[in-house]
This record gives structure tokens, C-alpha cells and sequence, in this order.
């Protein structure tokens, strides 16, 4: 039906995923989220007394460092840094500790694309190995269309670079309830359907973003099992 | 304390005072524009989806070669763009290139402190690259003087001036703009090679061949404009103010071109969720204002042509 990609992957088909956490062992939380050779290590500290001028001391605050493999940080890990903060900020609970910052530390270990989706699964694993409190996971995917129109996942990078458009997005795990009313839901679409942060690059038809936004939905169930699974075992380093 | 509580729980009942009013809105700034949301009307007086007046002035930096000031509400946006010739690189002899800045003077807003840069001018100048280069709005190419020899850098800066919500998308329309309105100067080849300026009178004889004779505008195709919501619960808010986007931290930046063809959608978490039903709705908002924009941008570039002739 569609065309085999450079790696022998099919259009829906992600990359061999590993998740390992508590790997460091002076941070509170750490996790490394592998997504084929897209490799990101997190670190999380805190929460830690007092906020930074200008945040909400009635609130928790969050800070993302992100560590590039080489060099100094640009206007690329900037932004990276922001979005991150953004969508941690959305997951975690935070007038549980109100007036501490937690920071989380990203260190990229290599990158071949979709860096960014695997920088916030990594993340969400090193918070939840830092026991910090939240309201859901967040797991995150992206999703690039080809020049001749197909849609593929988890494009790598060599991909990326001749891709007409890509689309990074992050969802809500599905949550497993024993409560009916629990799974909220809105003119038939589940919460776990709701987008918690995209970002697209090029340009595309509305109708193509959507089509991304349901692969990706379709994929983040996946990634959502993995990740209760991997998080379910305990790891003994 | 008692005067608040009496407005937050019944209308009116003699605590309709200026002060009174203006205490609740900065102690429970939520409540206060849930009030008002309640009534589908916006404390500026706005509906919930219309955006703010917008007034493109273009020319406005006498020593830039394309410059404009955008004004929507009380946001306001500097851009200039500043040519230099350069030389090409080895991969592309025949492009020259467009280098943009963001900048956030102190001035701009009372978060910005003197002396730290601000957090968001990097971010803001990063999407505003992506979605410029992306877009394809400007062929590269138009930019060549001489191929493998000679090009044009332009540098586009966007100052901001005043920082009152949806910064990125009045910096993307005063970057549009500025283009637009950009006048490549004339040059030409001197003896050894070189490029210099052709100065003064262009119609007087000169002895040398003018290189970019029919080269003097950008032929802009795809120009992409941009719609900032908030998500607030079961609202849609266009076109936030500052105070807006405090308040409620979720916002949705939709791009679109003059082809109908989604250049970025952005939305950097917060706290509500985007489903499809409110990203339809967010799209078709922003359609709506692309028409509006593009309007006054034909029409603010065409009082300035008229003033040229």
C-alpha cells in the first residue's frame, strides 16, 4: 500500500522506543528516553525552596535547562527550553508546593530528529521517577508529510530535512479508571484526544494538520502503554 | 475587603465605583473576566472573537530600505530592514539571504528589566525566522546581484515598542511589511569588480551599467499573517492583550498564507486542552482576520505609492 522509508519502517511505524530512569544518582529523578538513535537525558531537582523574580510565588514553578550535545545554546534551545517549561507546567500540579522551583535538566545524547517529542517523554519519566506530583503524562510524537503527500511518524533526521511539513505534538496519556464519570469528555471527543502543545514547520493544507493530529493520536496511545509499562517495573541499578 | 466581597457576590447595590471595579479586577482578576466572558463581552469592550483596530504605517525609518510601524490596539511593532552586499555562500551562488532579529527594549513592558535580556525575544525571533523561511514568501534568488560573486543580506529588525499581547503576530505583519515596502538601492560594477552604490539621480547618464535595474522589488507570493487566540475553558479569545494572556495562559498562534495554506500552528502548552472542535474554530477566526489584514496592508501600501509619485 505505501512505500517502505530509508529504514526499512513503514508510514505508521515509530522507532524502537527504551525508557530507563533512575540512572543518576544525585539527582531526585532522572530518566533517558531512547527513541531509535534519538537519545535524551533528564534530570529533575526539587522542588527546591523560593521562586525566581516574577513567577507566582503561590504557585510551583518549573525551570527547563536544556544542554546541547556540542556547543552553545541559541535561539533554537531557547525555544525548545520554552515549550518544554509550557507543557511540564500544564502536567504537573502545582499548588502542591507552592514557592519551589523544580528544574529540569536536559542533556541531549545524540539526535537523529524528533528531538523534541523525546525530550518531553524524557522529561515526564524523570518527573514521575521524581515522585513530583501530576495530573496526567504527557506523551509526545511527531509526524512529517512528504513531499508526494504520505504521512509518516517519527520521522528521523535525514527524513526531517526533506519533508514539505512536520507537525510535533504532545498528548495526554489515556487514563485507566474504574470511575465512569472520571474520563472527562467533550462533544464526544475524550480529554486524551486534547493537544497540549504543537508546533508545525512548513506549510500544509488544515486538512493535512488534522490528518498529522490523528496519526499522532493514534501513535501516542502506543507510546502512552509504553510508557505505564516501562514505569510500572522497577528498575534496580 | 468588604466593598470586594459585596461585588464579586451581587451586581451592583452602590459598589459600582471606579475604585471598587478596579480593586476586583486586580484582586480576582479571573473571576472578573469570567463575569465578563458570562456576557460574551470582553472588559475593553470587544467581543470575544474580534481582533483590535490595526493601522500599518509603512516608510516609517527615513534611513532604512523598507521600514514599518504596526499598531493593533496598543501593541506596536518597529520593522526595518537594512541591505548589505555580501558574497554568497559556496552552496548557493545565487541566493542571497535574510537574517532576523527580534529585539525587546526595556521600554516595551514593565516585565522587561534593563540589562537581562528578555526570555521571549529569542523564542519569538526563532518562530518568526521559521515561519518567514517557510512560507517561501521571498524567493532568495531575487536577492542575487551577481551570481557566485555578489548578494544581498538583509537584515530585518523588529523592535518592539510597546508589548501589549499577541506579540507575534503585529511583529509578523510589521516584518511583512517592511518587506513589502523594501527599495533595493541601485548599484553597479566599477572597474575591478566590485559593487558600489549608484548615488544620486538615477535617470542622469552614468558611464557604468547599472546591475539591478529591473530588480527593484520584492515579488512577494504567499504572504503568511497570523491570529493569536487564548483558550479559556469553553471560550475562544482573539487577539489577546497583555493583561489578557496573564490572566489565562493558554494561547493558540494559527499562520496562515494568502493561499489558505496552514504555515504553523503553535500552541506551547497551558493549562486548557485543544481539541479539534476549538482548533477548527481558531483557524476559521484566523481566516477570517487574514482578509482583514491583507486589506489594510494593500491599503496602506498603496497611500504610500501615491505619495511617492
Amino acid at each position: 500500500m505505501e512505500e517502505v522509508r530509508a529504514d526499512g519502517r513503514n508510514g505508521q511505524q515509530l522507532r524502537p522506543l527504551v525508557c530507563t530512569r533512575n540512572l543518576l544518582h544525585r539527582a531526585h529523578g532522572s530518566a533517558q528516553w531512547c527513541q531509535g538513535d534519538t537519545i535524551v537525558l533528564a534530570a529533575v531537582y526539587g522542588p527546591k525552596a523560593g521562586t525566581k523574580k516574577g513567577e507566582n510565588p503561590e504557585k510551583a514553578s518549573i525551570e527547563v535547562i536544556w544542554k546541547p550535545k556540542t556547543g552553545q545554546i541559541g535561539k533554537t534551545e531557547k525555544q525548545y527550553e520554552m515549550i518544554l517549561r509550557r507543557t511540564l507546567q500544564s502536567i504537573c500540579i502545582l499548588t502542591i508546593h507552592p514557592n519551589t522551583t523544580t528544574s529540569v535538566i536536559l542533556q541531549v545524547v545524540s539526535d537523529s530528529g524528533a528531538l523534541l517529542p523525546c525530550a518531553i517523554n524524557a522529561s515526564c519519566a524523570a518527573l514521575v521517577d521524581a515522585g513530583i506530583p501530576l495530573k496526567h503524562l504527557a506523551v509526545s510524537v511527531s509526524c512529517g508529510l512528504t513531499q508526494n503527500g504520505s504521512l509518516i511518524l517519527d520521522p528521523s533526521k535525514v527524513e526531517e530535512q526533506e519533508l514539505q511539513a512536520f507537525v510535533c505534538m504532545a498528548f495526554p496519556n489515556s487514563p485507566v479508571t474504574v470511575l465512569p464519570e472520571a474520563s472527562s469528555s467533550k462533544e464526544g471527543e475524550p480529554m486524551e484526544h486534547g493537544i497540549i502543545t504543537s508546533t508545525s514547520y512548513g506549510s500544509m493544507s488544515v486538512n493535512d494538520y488534522l490528518c498529522c493530529i490523528e496519526y499522532g493520536r493514534a501513535a501516542s496511545a502506543k507510546i502512552s502503554e509504553f510508557l505505564r509499562r516501562s514505569l510500572e517495573t522497577e528498575h534496580n541499578p | 475587603m468588604a466593598a470586594v466581597k459585596e461585588d464579586a457576590g451581587g451586581r451592583g447595590g452602590g459598589f459600582e465605583g471606579e475604585m471598587e471595579v478596579e480593586a476586583y479586577r486586580r484582586l480576582f482578576p479571573l473571576p472578573y473576566y469570567e463575569r465578563h466572558l458570562l456576557e460574551s463581552v470582553r472588559p475593553d469592550a470587544r467581543p470575544l472573537s474580534s481582533a483590535r483596530d490595526t493601522s500599518i504605517a509603512v516608510g516609517a525609518v527615513s534611513s532604512a530600505d523598507g521600514s514599518a510601524l504596526v499598531k493593533t490596539g496598543e501593541t506596536t511593532m518597529l520593522a526595518a530592514i537594512k541591505l548589505e552586499v555580501m558574497s554568497p555562500s559556496q552552496d548557493s551562488p545565487d541566493e542571497g539571504s535574510l537574517a532576523i532579529d527580534f529585539h525587546m527594549p526595556p521600554i516595551c513592558s514593565p516585565t522587561v528589566r534593563p540589562g537581562r535580556p528578555a526570555e521571549l525575544a529569542p523564542v519569538l525571533s526563532k518562530q518568526l525566522s521559521d515561519v518567514i523561511s517557510r512560507s517561501k514568501m521571498i524567493h532568495l534568488k531575487e536577492l542575487s546581484l551577481v551570481s557566485g560573486k555578489a548578494a544581498w543580506m538583509a537584515y530585518l529588525d523588529i523592535y518592539c515598542l510597546n508589548a501589549d499581547g499577541s506579540l507575534f503576530d503585529v511583529a509578523l505583519l510589521s516584518a511583512v511589511a517592511a518587506l513589502a515596502h523594501l527599495h533595493i538601492p541601485l548599484v553597479s560594477l566599477n572597474d575591478e569588480g566590485r559593487i558600489i552604490a549608484v548615488s544620486g539621480d538615477p535617470s542622469r547618464k552614468t558611464t557604468r551599467e547599472v546591475v539591478n535595474k529591473d530588480k527593484r522589488k520584492l515579488s512577494l507570493n504567499s504572504v503568511p499573517f497570523s491570529l493569536t487566540c487564548l483558550l479559556h475553558k469553553d471560550y475562544i479569545l482573539a487577539d489577546p492583550t497583555a493583561e489578557e494572556e496573564s490572566i489565562m495562559d493558554t494561547p493558540v498562534t494559527v499562520v496562515l498564507d494568502s493561499l489558505d495554506c496552514l504555515v504553523s500552528l503553535y500552541k506551547p502548552g497551558g493549562a486548557a486542552l485543544a481539541l479539534t472542535s476549538s482548533l477548527k474554530e481558531c483557524v476559521s477566526l484566523t481566516r477570517r482576520r487574514v482578509q482583514e489584514l491583507r486589506s489594510i496592508l494593500d491599503e496602506a501600501l498603496q497611500s504610500t505609492e501615491m505619495d511617492e509619485d
